[in-house]
């Protein structure tokens, strides 16, 4: 196309940045405020289009993760044994129980074998998972709970406040987890499940905290919480209603974490001989294991299933939480297929030279 | 009956390592805004505009000097606070930014309606949502209050942030760039709302912008700011006809004059026809 072809478009293109000039000059003439009057005579194309389509309602269902392979996997895992440790204990025998044949392999009336005292480890099993979760639920609250509070709360108030809050977390944040936990269960005389709890939950919370007070540190800034301290909010319902719901997804991954790392913690304590006393945990049933030589005897019935269900529950929890992930930061979502779709093009690419070369 | 800015100036203290020194955003400022008129203040990114309307809308605290709304003080806490609120209102500059993505449109003009008392039961403040919608031009409004932010268009979002600004019955309204973030085609309407909500309401509006146009549409007085400091203020045909700062002129020159259409693209043409480009296919179109 010749430069000539191209004056028409510039003709009418200049024809129509000309009309555009009269409106301004129309609307920058002296008058004041109240000449321009046209205000229903304005098209508001705008309205017309976003109101076309269906009013929706949702609220917390965007907030959900989609519903793919490792999300699934992870609620199949985790539904699979909360339901155990329900439903277990109706089926099995007493894990107290200490009148059947000791060291019986797996199969027949026992499913898992018994114990040196025999015990039916199955129920055991069932029995430690209850225990296992209820001590992680019980210490991820208490964890979230407390990260929520030095965490937001630091971050939202700021100045001496701020300052304060961060020196406890930074505190606890630095001092070793495990040796303080070991310090603190071997100070008391009898351990509980609920005590053992609190304590994961105590010691376990700062690095949360510490994600937590620079999301509110950037949400405090966002201006719909300036407009809501315009409009007179106070600063408690400014926190909950204006900056905690937009903080669910990550509360949530912080909260699946938290669990993870205390059902951990409890089997490394249990399996030290620091765990509860007198209760039935997946980690007290690797310290049996261990005291009475189970791996020797080869009573591997006694020590596998218990590790194993550890490793599926942190497994499970943890794709869940990946998933969550992926809601709050969406390039995750995309990333590995965009790394995959390369890789394809560059082996395409390598194909098709050697194919050039050799023609 | 009026809103007095006297002497306000603003110092942000920064810190460099060790250092630290005092960066004065606004020098020094004073006006005084009137129900049913409108004052523009305009200047350049970073001159002081809008950390005058955070004062205002009591966000920061000022250095030195102080706002006086009808006679009172407005260095206040509590119960005196909410009532220096219940006059002095802010519409944001980003629509897109000033709603909260998680609660839907009707629990944003629903809240300063509790606070201020205009609701006292959940039916009456759902009404009284709907007729402020409907005053915004957000049409069906009972469809508009239960969407969320993200449903709706910038000018759509805005006339919300509007809605909102207008709920507790406030006399006195700070306006941060209310266009600036919106479509070209939508700027006009929404302007134009608030130049009638101004009427009825008599309301007294700060308008805040940099587009000397429509300052000069829309206000009374233009106020222009350079580096903290007000270096020009006058009637707006004053100002804008009769600019006697060096700054004023600048911004003058810069804004684009309907009598220069075409004289850009005429240039280009020109260099065209004088063959610069007859050997160089400068912009790709050769071959099309």
């Amino acid at each position: 196309m010749s430069n000539n072809n191209l004056h028409p478009d510039f003709d009418s293109d200049g024809a129509m940045s000309a009309g555009a000039g009269d409106e301004l000059v129309a609307a920058a003439t002296p008058g004041g405020t109240l000449v321009m009057d046209k205000d229903a005579g304005v098209p508001e194309f705008e309205e017309a289009a976003a109101n076309s389509g269906p009013v929706k309602t949702r609220r917390f269902k965007d907030m959900l993760p989609r519903l793919d392979f490792k999300l699934g996997l992870g609620l199949f895992l985790t539904l699979g044994i909360v339901l155990f440790a329900i439903i277990g204990p109706f089926v099995t025998q007493d894990p107290r129980n200490y009148d059947n044949a000791t060291f019986l392999k797996p199969g027949g009336e026992h499913l898992l074998g018994t114990n040196n005292l025999g015990a039916d480890l199955l129920a055991q099993l069932a029995e430690g998972a209850a225990g296992s979760i209820m001590v992680g639920v019980v210490a991820g609250i208490i964890a979230v709970t407390l990260s929520l509070f030095f965490g937001i709360v630091a971050g939202y108030v700021g100045g001496y406040v701020d300052e304060g809050l961060s020196l406890i977390t930074n505190i606890m944040l630095v001092i070793p987890g495990l040796p303080l936990i070991i310090v603190i269960a071997s100070y008391m005389e009898s351990r509980s499940m609920m005590v053992i709890a609190v304590v994961l939950g105590i010691t376990s919370w700062a690095g949360a905290a510490i994600v937590l007070r620079l999301q509110a540190k950037s949400l405090r800034n966002r201006d719909y919480v300036a407009a809501s301290r315009v409009a007179g909010e106070k600063t408690w319902r400014i926190i909950c209603v204006e900056i905690l719901p937009n903080l669910l997804p990550l509360l949530a991954a912080q909260f699946l974490s938290a669990v993870v790392l205390s059902i951990l913690s409890e089997a490394g304590l249990s399996y030290l001989g620091l765990g509860p006393s007198g209760s039935i945990t997946w980690g007290t049933m690797l310290n049996q294991a261990s005291q009475h030589n189970a791996f020797y005897i080869g009573a591997w019935w006694w020590f596998i299933p218990p590790g194993l269900m550890i490793a599926l529950l942190g497994c499970g929890l943890s794709l869940i939480n990946f998933s969550i992930d992926e809601t709050i930061n969406p390039k995750l979502r995309t990333a590995p297929a965009a790394v995959k779709a390369i890789r394809k093009a560059e082996k395409a690419a390598a194909k098709a030279a050697k194919k050039g070369a050799t023609a | 009956m009026s809103l007095e800015v006297k002497n306000l100036t603003k110092d942000f203290k920064i810190r460099s390592g060790m250092k630290s020194s005092n960066f004065r955003a606004v020098n020094d400022v004073s006006f005084t805004l009137e129900p049913g008129k409108t004052i523009a203040l305009v200047g350049e990114s970073g001159s002081g505009k809008s950390t005058i309307a955070r004062m205002i809308a009591k966000l920061e605290n000022p250095s030195a000097g102080n706002i006086v709304v009808d006679g009172k003080d407005s260095n206040v806490h509590g119960r005196a606070l909410r009532d220096y609120r219940h006059n002095v209102q802010m519409v944001f500059q980003d629509p897109f930014a000033s709603l909260n993505p998680f609660h839907s449109i009707a629990h944003h003009i629903d809240r300063p309606l509790r606070l201020h008392g205009k609701a006292s039961n959940a039916a009456e403040a759902q009404d009284q949502v709907i007729e402020l919608l409907e005053r915004v031009n957000l049409k069906p409004a009972g469809d508009i209050a239960k969407r969320r932010p993200h449903e709706l268009s910038g000018g759509q979002r805005q006339r919300v942030a509007i809605a909102r600004a207008l709920a507790p019955g406030a006399k006195y309204l700070i306006a941060d760039e209310p266009v600036s973030m919106l479509d070209v085609s939508i700027r006009l309407s929404v302007l134009n709302l608030l130049a009638r909500l101004q009427r009825e309401d008599n309301l007294g509006v700060l308008y805040i912008t940099h587009d000397l146009a429509t300052a000069r549409h829309f206000s009374d007085e233009i106020l222009v700011m350079y580096k903290g400091n007000i270096v020009e203020r006058g009637p707006s045909d004053e100002v804008i006809l009769n600019p006697q700062h060096e700054y004023t002129k600048l911004l003058l020159g810069a804004a684009p004059n309907p009598a220069n259409h075409g004289k850009l693209r005429d240039s280009v043409r020109a260099e065209l026809a004088a063959g610069l480009s007859e050997d160089r296919d400068q912009f790709g179109t050769r071959g099309l």
